[in-house]
């Protein structure tokens, strides 16, 4: 079975429809990638897997969305259950004014867990899975602030771990950082597959050349073609995707 | 050319907000001065003596001591230290009960020596009269009179500050006044206040804030005698039925009535608050599986509690501060309250309703001043816990 099944998906910000008709299946631990210029609706897709677009009003969503073959847009759905599922990390680092630990902790405590002992547990396993550990464990304490802008991120990608997700979504997680701290994401990326679905938006190419198994190019609201990565770069069968990633527009 | 402007307008800049600076600390230090010359007046009314007879053992008097003799509380000398005699209260409006108009002059010229021959034959007599007549041959004994000390202002459970001979400016009834009135409108207005500023920034749809904000706008910038009116015809009638009162002007009328007025800051500046606290956090907290609530309040709040400790300040500011519908709702009786269903009084009200009456320079003015400089320091002390205790609690 697929991880997740999007079927005849169209989405709409009032009277404007962002997308248009949307199938994709995604396998379970593999790393899809999106791509595609901006504004064709790329963190709009994203969004739908943990319900983000909820909270702008006036948005509709048709057609079906499923994550372990469960409709996630049905009636009864418990979408903090839902969200905890499904990790989320932002285009920009967004650690909360809180300390290292407890920006980690957070998603543990809201989930009503209470237990020092296993939070920190969970914490340090977490920095660790994020390849951020070895950098702040002297430091659990300081503000997230006092971080570099790489680091947040790392950070904000451990926060997301700690909830044990099965899916990751990535919404260009890489495009506010320098190259070294990109290439620190996308090596973590490697590792995160073993354990994760990983859903990436990017505006890089060789970014998603890199780290996808799978990639969709959207343009204008409409998935143009989604296939292996390999083949999307090497033999696109829509002119458009290939007019995209030799770089004639975008 | 440019640079030339440049250097004027900061030139400017720098002068005026130096000159606002000075300004400001030299109105401090005016009110500091004029309420600390309160203590160089003696408790006895400006220009006036309390004089007795030359053989009368008791040379000095307490202000209490003073007040119960001229109320007819203490009626004879042994009480305070003198002869077992009866005391004879004299006034200067007693004088005709001694002496024809005749020999008094036709131009009141032979008061004086009236008075000294007055209370040279009456042993048991204390007269209260003008410091003029007291010349070298005066025959009386002039009572000593101690100063205003600070015990008899900050420990002092009443203000009267128009009796004569002697009046008293004890600030305790005012300062408890304002207190409980400050405190429990505070206590009303901060859950009505946030819960609202919550239900606007985070809960209320677009056309509902649209709809409901300018409206709390525009209350808060309705003036306090209107306030104050509303509350004399709606709450004070409330307020009596409820607690089934003889009169519904109490403290806790006071109190609902400024908490109405503090409302509308306390929502808007916290609402406002909250408002700017960055999607991204709240997308953040979301994305982590937290609640709706869970958010606002282990991310939002935090995230704006220094805008909403503003609010908190200013909403208090304006209570302790606030003077006029305070004046109308309270019923204005300076006794130590105990509880919040009496009438009661508090600093900004006495000073409103008293300036006008008091001499300029004279005891009440200065007396009047220093409540200034009480309301100064509450305020000052109640703004920097409030700080101290938003800052411990900062993210
Ligand atoms: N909150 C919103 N309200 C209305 N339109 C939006 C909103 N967010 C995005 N859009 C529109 O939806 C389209 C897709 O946007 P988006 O998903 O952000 O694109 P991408 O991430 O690929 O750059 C754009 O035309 C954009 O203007
Ligand atoms: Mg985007």
């Amino acid at each position: 079975m697929n991880k997740i099944e999007v079927k005849n998906v169209d989405f709409f910000y009032g009277n404007f429809q962002a997308l248009k008709n949307i199938s994709l299946d995604i396998e379970a631990n593999k790393v899809v990638a999106f791509i595609g210029p901006s504004g064709c609706g790329k963190s709009t897709f994203i969004r739908i897997f943990n319900r983000m677009n909820d909270l702008i009003p006036e948005t509709r969503l048709k057609g079906s969305v499923k994550i372990d073959g469960v409709d996630i847009y049905q009636k009864g759905i418990d979408v903090d259950e839902l969200r905890k599922n499904v990790g989320m990390v932002f285009q920009r680092p967004n650690p909360f004014p809180k300390s290292i630990f407890d920006n980690v902790a957070y998603g543990l405590r809201v989930n009503g867990l209470k237990d020092k002992h296993f939070i920190c547990q969970k914490v340090e396993e977490s920095l660790k899975g994020a390849a951020l550990w070895e950098e702040v464990k002297d430091k659990l304490k300081e503000s997230a602030f006092a971080l570099s802008g790489g680091q947040q991120q790392r950070l904000c990608i451990a926060r997301a771990l700690a909830i044990s997700p099965s899916i990751l979504l990535m919404d260009e997680p890489a495009s506010a950082l320098d190259p070294i701290s990109t290439a620190k994401i996308e090596e973590l990326i490697w590792e995160l597959k073993k354990t994760y679905t990983i859903v990436i938006v990017t505006h890089n190419m060789q970014q998603a050349a890199r780290v996808s198994d799978k990639t969709a190019y959207f343009y204008l609201g409409e998935m143009i073609e989604y296939d292996d990565t390999k083949i999307i770069f090497t033999n696109p069968k829509k002119e458009s995707t290939q007019n995209y990633i030799t770089g004639r527009f975008g | 050319m440019k640079k030339f402007i440049e250097k004027i307008i900061q030139g400017l800049f720098t002068v005026s907000g130096f000159v606002t600076s000075i300004a400001i600390l030299l109105i401090v230090l005016f009110l500091f001065t004029e309420g600390m010359g309160l203590f160089k007046n003696k408790l006895v009314e400006d220009g006036y003596q309390l004089v007795v007879n030359k053989q009368n053992d008791v040379s000095s008097l307490s202000a209490e001591q003073i007040k119960d003799i001229f109320d007819g509380e203490i009626t004879n000398w042994n009480e305070i230290g003198g002869r077992n005699q009866e005391i004879i209260l004299f006034r200067l409006n007693d004088i005709s009960n001694y002496f024809t108009d005749e020999e008094l002059g036709s131009e009141l010229e032979f008061v004086p020596e009236k008075i000294s021959e007055l209370i040279a034959q009456h042993p048991e007599m204390i007269g209260f009269i003008p410091q003029q007549y007291i010349d070298n041959a005066f025959k009386g004994k002039v009572l000593e009179a101690g100063k205003i000390g600070f015990s008899d202002i900050f420990l002092g459970k009443e203000w009267i500050p128009t009796a004569t001979p002697v009046s008293f400016y004890g600030i305790l009834p005012l300062v408890t006044g304002t207190l409980w009135v400050s405190l429990v409108a505070i206590l009303l207005a901060l859950p009505f206040g946030l819960a609202a500023a919550i239900y606007l920034a985070e809960m209320a749809n677009h056309k509902m804030r649209n709809i409901l904000k300018p409206l709390i706008e525009l209350l808060s910038g309705i003036p306090s005698v209107v306030y104050g009116f509303f509350g004399l015809i709606v709450i004070v009638p409330l307020v009596q039925k409820l607690f089934h009162l003889p009169v519904g002007e109490t403290g806790l009328t006071g109190s609902i009535v400024l908490a109405i007025m503090a409302l509308p800051t306390i929502i808007t500046v916290s609402e406002d608050a909250m408002r700017n606290c960055p999607r991204s956090m709240r997308e953040a907290s979301l994305a982590l599986g937290g609640s709706k609530w869970q958010t606002i309040y282990k991310i939002v709040i935090p995230y704006s509690i220094s805008g909403i400790t503003s609010a908190v300040v200013l909403g208090i500011g304006r209570a302790v501060g606030e003077t006029m519908a305070v004046l109308m709702v309270t019923g204005n009786s300076a006794v130590i309250a105990t509880s919040i269903l009496q009438p009661l009084r508090t600093i900004p009200a006495t000073i409103a309703a008293e300036l006008g009456e008091a001499p300029d320079g004279g005891v009440h003015y200065q007396a009047l001043f220093l409540l200034g400089i009480i309301l100064f320091v509450i305020t000052q002390i109640i703004n920097s816990s409030v700080e101290y205790v938003s800052a411990k609690n900062k993210i």
